[in-house]
């Protein structure tokens, strides 16, 4: 098979070639921008197949190094790798015999749908390939860890070290993870297409749960590179965009985008100049950033206009869970919080996913709008309750409610229960600063 | 492709009971077997005697070693099966949330992995 020749592409230039710095440039641009596209395309061409497809983009983009140095840089480089790496698939199963029959089969589906290369680059079908990836990576039936692994592989063309060195695996342990996941997908027959609409519900959450799991490794994780953690949250957040994008009436989609949006603007205040995290009533709220929280605001308005055009009730956990951080996003003093609202939004975020968690977060949001000493009486029946026995802000909560009634024997006792049951570095500094003044 | 559905469940009284005469299949049932004909999916499907009516057989050191009662000792037994063909795990996902047997019990599906007979084999390396 012969390289594709798009019809805008360029006169070879043998005499004077391109820098290569330029082409290497290219070659990021189009990795970055498309692999995970190409890649989605190239599985449903190799009718399933993710091991031949990854191998086929590998060799094309080691083959337009060389071409793009020699002939230009292709108009649409998304399609010049799409007809390149299926050409080279193509060749590969040639050469094995074995596969003779497969080949046929592909070569019959091939001639069928005989895909100019200029098509393949056009973005509908790109939108749809990258729709049926992205709901098989997250299919149910694979465990929630091989999910992440494999969308960041494939949509998000991270290397097998780059997931391993974010979710602090040994590298051999994700591979094996992407291996069997893989298999899985081949050997159960789980489908490379978008679910129905019966089964999108259902489906979609595990899309949205995947994504939202991604950036809060990004986020919230204990330990590792800074610099990974924030490609991990950056990721999540193209990925949240693309499927908005893509299923656009479907009002979580938008409710994930603006969540992610909305708390990633506050990343830059969150953490403390010693390192601590910053709690979000001591965070200077002029260093979030204005431009994220608008396109933040701008998400969550297009998830509750998708969801007036809905006869059920589709404001879901995202929507609220966005609407609460939209909340603070709008108030740049942070005293002017309108507390009671948070305070109602959790109340509605719990009848739709009751969980010890959300009724903390709203005796919190109670105490700040009526005081601690109520806000305390919840976080007491918590407590009572047991449910939360090992999680360190149910005691760090207490203590913060004690201290401002000015109880601080207790509240230095519920800090000390709470140090013992955090793990995370930058909280323990925080708890530890607390302790040292309520002892003061 | 062909999967399998074991229909796994607590078993109740009644089913012990049940061994010996041919019982009647319950109405949720046929209707179920019914449908899967209807679709042109049922391959084959059959209900299991109680456990209690288990005898498991290993061969350990060329020894043969017969024990009474299923294989492992879990609340939920294997009370059943069908194998339905389907062209890919979310139709047989499907098929198998509306098997009765997955309001009480839980539905384990398995692809089966399809043997191929020695004529075929010779007859695709002819072709290739």
């Amino acid at each position: 098979m012969t390289e594709p020749k798009p019809a805008s592409e360029p006169q070879p230039r043998r005499g004077e070639p391109r820098p290569s710095a330029q082409i290497n440039a290219a070659i990021e641009l189009a990795y970055r921008d498309a692999y995970g596209s190409v890649l989605a395309t190239l599985i449903r061409f190799l009718g399933g197949d993710f091991d031949a497809a990854e191998e086929a983009l590998a060799d094309a983009f080691a083959a337009a190094l060389e071409t793009w140095q020699r002939d230009g840089i292709p108009a649409t480089p998304a399609a010049w790798l799409t007809t390149a790496a299926r050409n080279r698939a193509l060749d590969r199963i040639r050469r094995d015999r074995r596969q003779a029959e497969k080949l046929a089969t592909l070569e019959r589906e091939l001639t069928v749908a005989e895909v100019a290369p200029m098509q393949l680059g056009t973005e509908g079908g790109l939108e749809d390939d990258r729709l049926r990836l992205i709901f098989t990576c997250c299919h149910p039936a694979l465990p929630p860890d091989a999910r992440i692994a494999l969308t960041l592989r494939t949509l998000g063309g991270l290397t097998t070290p780059e997931i391993a060195r974010a979710f602090l695996v040994r590298e051999a342990t994700l591979a094996q993870r992407l291996v069997r996941a893989k298999r899985k997908i081949r050997e159960a027959r789980i489908p490379y297409r978008v679910p129905r609409a019966e089964e999108l519900p259902e489906r979609l959450d595990s899309v949205l749960a995947t994504i939202y799991l991604v950036f809060n490794e990004g986020y919230l994780a204990s330990s590792g590179e800074a610099a990974v953690r924030n490609e991990l949250c950056a990721e999540a957040i193209r990925l949240a965009a693309i499927v908005a994008d893509l299923l656009p009436d479907v009002p979580e989609t938008h409710g994930l985008l603006a969540l992610l949006l909305l708390q990633d603007s506050r990343r830059e205040a969150r953490v403390a100049a010693d390192g601590s995290i910053a709690l979000l009533e001591e965070q200077d709220r002029t260093r979030w950033d204005r431009a994220e929280i608008g396109r933040g605001l701008a998400a969550l308005d297009r998830g509750f206009a998708a969801a007036a055009g809905q006869s059920h009730a589709s404001v879901g956990r995202y929507l609220l869970q966005a609407s609460i951080a939209a909340e603070h996003a709008r108030t740049l003093d942070g005293r002017s919080t309108d507390w009671r609202a948070i305070a109602t939004l959790y109340e509605a975020l719990s009848r739709i996913d009751p969980s010890p968690i959300v009724e903390l977060n709203r005796a919190v949001a109670i105490a700040q709008a009526d005081g601690p000493a109520a806000g305390l009486t919840l976080l007491d029946d918590l407590a009572a309750r047991g449910e939360l026995a090992s999680y360190h802000l149910l005691p760090a909560a207490r203590a913060d409610l004690l201290r401002r009634l000015g109880r601080l024997p207790e509240a230095a006792a519920e800090y000390e229960r709470a140090l013992a049951l955090s793990d995370n570095d930058a909280e323990r500094r925080f708890l530890q600063r607390r302790l040292a003044e309520t002892r003061g | 492709m062909r999967y399998m559905l074991l229909i796994y469940g607590e078993e109740t009284q009644q089913d012990e009971g049940a061994s010996g005469a041919a019982p009647e299949i319950p109405p949720a049932w046929m209707e179920y077997t019914n449908w899967l004909l209807k679709r042109g999916i049922h391959s084959a499907g059959e209900q299991l005697a109680p456990s209690s009516s288990a005898t498991t057989v290993r061969v350990r050191d060329a020894n043969r070693l017969v024990t009474d009662g299923p294989f492992t000792e879990t609340k939920e037994v294997l009370g059943g099966y069908y194998i339905v063909e389907c062209d890919n795990l979310d139709e047989a996902l499907e098929a198998a949330a509306r098997c009765p047997g997955a309001l009480y019990g839980s539905i384990e599906v398995r692809p089966i992995i399809g043997m191929a007979a020695p004529d075929t084999l010779r007859a695709s390396n002819a072709a290739g």
